[in-house]
């Protein structure tokens, strides 16, 4: 039996019911494929009751279906009665098997598909495609033929795989039907995203269940998820109903449990079961035989489209999350638009069309959206391998403005953590006053924000007539995390100036052309080796993320030689005079180096003598420091192993990644806590450091009071984005603050308290000679409540060490220290075995 | 070392981190003060005043100037501490200077009086500020002896959580006692509403609590236990290893208090004398000027 159809829709999610119900309006012939026996079967899989959200919100709705953020049931009861009423044509338990031009051949249209073997090796078919009407091959055996075909099968039948051994096991589920279904089970979910958390979420709802819930995330951040989900969670992991793990990711899964690998190495718990919902990918294979071409070879690509969803095949047509879109209200505007075209409406603008023309219309020329947004794609390196339909997502979180030659475009130690892509024109960092080096078009800049978070370290100016698009930080990191080109391209850039930075000697990025070629990102747990004492190699090692200690067994016992922070290498050694490795270098939390390889290297410093030079004074200290503990080794070994000791211990309390720290060595410290008071004095009357909280080693004592992390936990999930990092490496918190505790609860070390402002005192004089007020520190809980000004409540908001940053004279805990117990340090000056000397005196 | 992509402030080279008030700045106070100590003490011999030294001579004078304002400047220490101005000043460097030109000050004020004391205002003004330094030398030798204790004793406990411990055995004592006699419930009443702090200052410098009511229950719940071998579910033993581990946190606590007290206890003299001594300077200064 064959139908002949105007229009076949596959697929009948949200983006195929809306084209199927605007094809039923404008009364073509239609026919609506599902392979399932109801309608949208990725919203029906949702767990029960899960509240479905309509984002974003600024865009609006064109459908003949309606659609609001509610519950899952309501949403498909109203779509099941709609999709009745407008006489939608559905074929159910239909699965298409093949979708094949009957046409003529088209000329000089042919499709490679290359197919990847496990072995390596690759297959290339060449496919001569043909010109419409199509014959879909149904599963129930039936035919149809349709002059266009609209695909929208999602991706969700695909989800991407664990790939952990263990990952087989039968307690490992990509798919959770009814959170209400398990009861008294340690479960964990992997995956972040919406479906992880809104699983998450449901199978802690009811505490009488039982369920002991963990989430996992790799990373710190929840870029990938919608903002109300994340609120959700964090307000669910702060009830205690849930737990958070992040930068965890599964190392191995066996019966009964489950391995992690987390920021503090490597922990087996139990675990019942997993979910894993760590998002999906095309079917690939399925799309690709239809004659539809992916952007790249990468899994995660999405089909090659034009503006109106028209793929390479001519007459088919992809939307929806299998064309990169995800969000229900795009697919469904997208399933509307797409049929209007197929009906001949050229001059349908896509729903967001007026947003993003108000963010274009301020350049200089005129152009329509599209053409500007191909322009921008095809300007800007890091968008290359974008689709156009990704691109207006992209803008709408972006901004794009025009410069003139020598307008600022940001100034020196502006707080700002967003990136910027160079579109047309040139941009000018200003390295020193007077000095400036050119950033060429394609190129990007500001890169720097989203490692760090740190103020902006150099003034940009425009060297001519410029477009630049400001990339928003949930944008950037949306954009790598979906598109591997670009965060592969951003990564290669901000390694390329890390290079350049770190090394000078008058390097050029050509130079370090062939190094990148090689280079290798590689992530360190914590307290895993990178170099190991013996071993041979002569890569070098560049620390990007988090930092190192480095040991040498000396008389069967690891001696703590250095510590190394992110923005060093090491390796040279063994490059530079041969032999293996002379000591062991290990990271102190979870780490990420930038490999490079040592024969690569070698070439650069044979180019390069200066480069060598600067290697070679490296080494020269390194040795040094090898000699001396050598030397100390039978004379002063307590002295070595005290030392040792003392180091491991604060590398156990977080040192390892602090930039800045207060100790208090208790050989000193009366425990008059004047520290405390001088801090609440200099800041608003509260303090920001617990004296007596904290660990203690041999009389050293690390307080309750901020380490300015290198990679800072708290400003993983600011919603003002209001933590940043000062000029002198201090992380501080703005006024824009909302008091929403998320970098309380992130913080490991319990740093940050949330409190509002205390009542102005009275003077010191005042209270010295008339006992008027509170007296020096932190006024008393009751004193405060008896001055508040009546009536007027004070937001609590986050407070933390900024290390009395403005305050001349520096730390006030330091400066207000009787004894000189207290002292602040940057691990790197106290880690190292220049104090071996002082202490053995 | 390697590239540091660290903070533009960087701490001098081979600058000691941490040297305490005692040896700040590799003994510059001590230095300057000892220097000062020589010069009085040199100047003293060779100038010639006739018939001989006493407050009243122009060197008399001189020294007398000297030793007003360095009291001054040292009761400015007190202010200084609890002031949090901007600029770069050092608690320490204060505490140094503190420590050492008060010291010197027996020497110049010693030399002032020309050996010359009696039962008047100006020997009372003299005694209060030996009185004032006999107190600070004591607080000298705590502070450079107990913070090793004190950081030793705690363990990493903050005040607030030995209380808190204490409590919490108070309220597991509380439970387990629910199926004593009244006999013997009464003598864990009696630990539990004791003071176990009280018992006044003496107990406190001392830390020793003689009448702790911790021990006496314990000591006379041991009539009962002490024949039966301990069983392990005879709710006596169990009140008995409770009270046990009380004492023990007891005595950590009290030993707390005791250091503390101890570093603070000084304070208390310390601090009086000096409003004592500017009262008493005053009437020195004052009667000095009228009988002029």
């Amino acid at each position: 039996m064959t139908d002949r159809v105007r229009i076949a829709i596959v697929g009948s999610g949200p983006a195929g019911l809306s084209a199927a119900a605007r094809a039923a309006a404008l009364g073509l012939s239609h026919l609506l494929i599902e392979k399932t026996d109801h309608l949208s079967d990725t919203i029906f899989k949702y767990q029960k009751g899960k509240h479905v959200m309509a984002t974003p919100s600024q865009l609006v709705l064109r459908s003949d279906c309606d659609f609001e953020a509610g519950k899952r049931e309501a949403i498909l009861d109203r779509w099941n009665a709609q999709a009745a009423d407008q006489g939608v044509n559905v074929a159910y338990n239909a699965e298409v098997k093949a979708i094949v031009g009957i046409g003529d051949p088209i000329p000089g249209s042919i499709q490679k598909i290359v197919e990847r073997r496990r072995d390596g090796t690759t297959e290339t078919k060449e496919i001569q495609r043909l010109a419409p009407p199509y014959r879909l091959t149904l599963s129930d055996g039936r035919d149809v033929i349709a002059d266009a075909v609209v695909m929208a099968i999602g991706t969700q039948g695909n989800p991407n795989l664990m790939r952990v051994p263990g990952a087989d096991l039968p307690h490992v589920q990509y798919q959770l039907d009814d959170p209400g279904e398990y009861n008294d089970e340690h479960i964990f979910v992997v995956g972040t995203g919406d479906a992880g958390i809104e699983n998450a979420l449901g199978l802690a709802a009811d505490e009488a269940q039982g369920n002991a819930v963990t989430i996992l995330n790799r990373s710190t951040e929840f870029a990938s998820a919608k903002a109300a989900n994340v609120k959700a969670l964090m307000a669910a992991a702060e009830a205690g109903r849930l737990a958070i793990m992040t930068e965890t990711t599964t190392a191995k899964v066996e019966p009964g449990f489950i391995t992690l690998d987390s920021r503090d190495g490597e922990v087996k718990l139990k675990c019942d079961r997993i979910i894993a919902r760590m998002g999906s990918a095309p079917p690939r294979a399925f799309v690709e035989s239809c004659g539809i071409e992916f952007t790249s070879g990468d899994r995660l690509a999405f089909p090659k489209l034009s503006p109106v969803f028209e793929s390479t095949a001519p007459g088919i047509f992809v939307i929806g999350a299998l064309a990169g879109y995800p969000l229900i209200k795009h697919c469904m505007n997208q399933g509307y638009d797409v049929v209007e075209y197929i009906n001949g409406n050229r001059d349908l603008k896509p729903a967001d069309e007026p947003i993003l023309a108000a963010k274009f219309a301020g350049l200089p020329e005129k152009k329509s959206v599209a053409d500007w947004l191909e322009y921008l794609r095809a300007n800007v390196a890091v968008l290359e391998g974008l689709s156009p339909l990704q691109m207006r997502e992209f803008m709408l979180d972006s901004e794009v403005r025009a410069y003139r030659r020598d307008d600022v475009i940001f100034e020196k130690f502006d707080p700002g953590s967003s990136l910027f892509g160079i579109a047309r024109g040139q941009a000018l960092v200003e390295v020193a006053p007077g000095v400036d080096i050119p950033i060429d078009q394609g190129s990007i800049f500001g890169e720097v924000g989203l490692i760090s978070g740190r103020r902006r370290g150099a003034t940009v100016r425009a060297g001519a007539d410029s477009i630049m698009v400001e990339v928003s930080r949930t944008a950037a990191l949306k954009l790598m995390s979906s598109n591997p080109p670009a965060k592969r391209a951003i990564t290669r850039i901000s390694t390329e100036r890390q290079l350049l930075q770190m090394f000078g000697a008058g390097l050029t990025p050509a130079d370090l052309a062939d190094i990148l070629d090689t280079a290798e990102i590689r992530t360190v747990k914590a307290g895993e080796a990178i170099l190991s004492e013996g071993d041979l190699g002569n890569d070098i090692y560049v620390i990007r993320v988090g930092s190192m200690i480095v040991e040498k067994k000396i008389g069967g016992k690891n001696v703590f030689l250095s510590y190394l922070p992110a923005g060093s290498y090491v390796g040279e050694m063994a490059l530079i005079a041969g032999g293996p490795r002379t000591a062991t270098v290990k990271a102190t939390v979870k780490s990420e180096v930038i490999r490079l390889n040592g024969d690569a290297f070698a070439r650069l410093m044979a180019a390069k003598p200066a480069l060598l030079e600067r290697a070679r004074r490296d080494m020269a200290a390194r040795q040094d420091v090898n000699a001396f503990i050598e030397s100390r080794k039978d004379s002063f070994s307590t002295v070595v192993d005290m030392y040792s000791e003392t180091a491991k211990f604060l590398v156990d309390n977080g040192i390892g990644e602090a930039t800045d720290v207060l100790l208090i060595d208790e050989h000193l410290c009366v425990g008059c806590d004047n520290c405390e008071k001088a801090c609440a004095d200099s800041h608003d009357g509260l303090s920001r450091l617990d004296r007596e909280a904290g660990r203690t080693y041999a009389h050293l004592h690390v307080p309750t009071s901020c380490r300015h992390c290198e990679h800072p936990h708290c400003m993983a999930d600011c919603p003002p984005n209001a933590i940043h990092r000062g000029p002198d490496g201090e992380v501080f918190i703005d006024e824009t603050c909302i008091g929403c505790g998320n970098c309380q609860r992130n913080c490991p070390y319990g740093v940050i308290r949330m409190d509002s402002v205390p009542p102005r005192k009275p003077g010191l004089l005042s209270w010295m000679f008339f006992g008027a007020g509170p007296g020096p520190g932190e006024p008393s809980k009751k004193w405060r409540a008896k001055n508040a000004e009546p009536g007027v409540e004070k937001p609590k908001k986050a407070i933390k060490c900024d290390m009395c940053s403005g305050i001349e004279g520096g730390p006030a805990c330091v400066r207000a220290c009787p004894t000189g117990a207290a002292i602040r340090v940057a691990p790197e000056d106290f880690l190292t075995v220049a104090r071996l000397g002082g202490e053995a005196r | 070392m390697a590239a540091g992509a660290a903070s533009p402030i960087r701490r001098a080279k081979g600058e000691v981190l941490h040297d305490g008030f005692l040896r700040h700045a590799g003994f510059r106070w001590l230095k300057i003060a000892t220097l000062i100590c020589v010069l009085s003490i040199a100047s003293y011999m060779l100038v010639d005043v006739t018939p001989r030294h006493n407050g009243g001579s122009w060197y008399g004078y001189a020294m007398g100037t000297i030793g007003v304002l360095l009291i001054l400047w040292l009761t400015l220490l007190g202010l200084r501490k609890r002031a949090m101005t901007r600029g770069r000043w050092s608690l320490k460097a204060w505490t140094s200077a503190h420590v050492y030109l008060g010291l010197s000050l027996i020497v110049i004020a010693t030399l002032h009086t020309g050996f010359q004391l009696g039962w008047n205002v100006h020997t009372l003004a003299y005694a209060l500020m030996m009185l004032v330094i006999l107190s600070g030398l004591f607080g000298i030798a705590v502070y450079a002896t107990l913070p090793a204790a004190l950081s030793n004793n705690r363990a990493e406990m903050t005040q607030v959580q030995m209380l808190d411990a204490v409590r919490a055995i108070d309220r597991q004592l509380h439970d387990a006692a629910q199926p004593l006699t009244h006999e013997q419930a009464a003598l864990v009443r009696q630990s539990l509403e004791d003071d176990p702090f009280g018992g006044g200052l003496i107990a406190r410098l001392s830390g020793r609590y003689p009448r702790c009511a911790t021990a006496r229950a314990q000591a006379a719940l041991r009539r009962w236990t002490g024949e039966t071998p301990d069983t392990g579910n005879d709710p006596l033993e169990r009140i008995d290893a409770l009270l046990e581990r009380k004492q023990a946190m007891l005595a950590r606590l009290r030993r707390h208090l005791k250091l503390k007290a101890l570093l603070e206890i000084w304070l208390y003299v310390h601090v009086p004398a000096t409003f004592a001594l500017l009262a008493a300077l005053t009437a020195h200064v004052v009667s000095v000027f009228f009988y002029w």
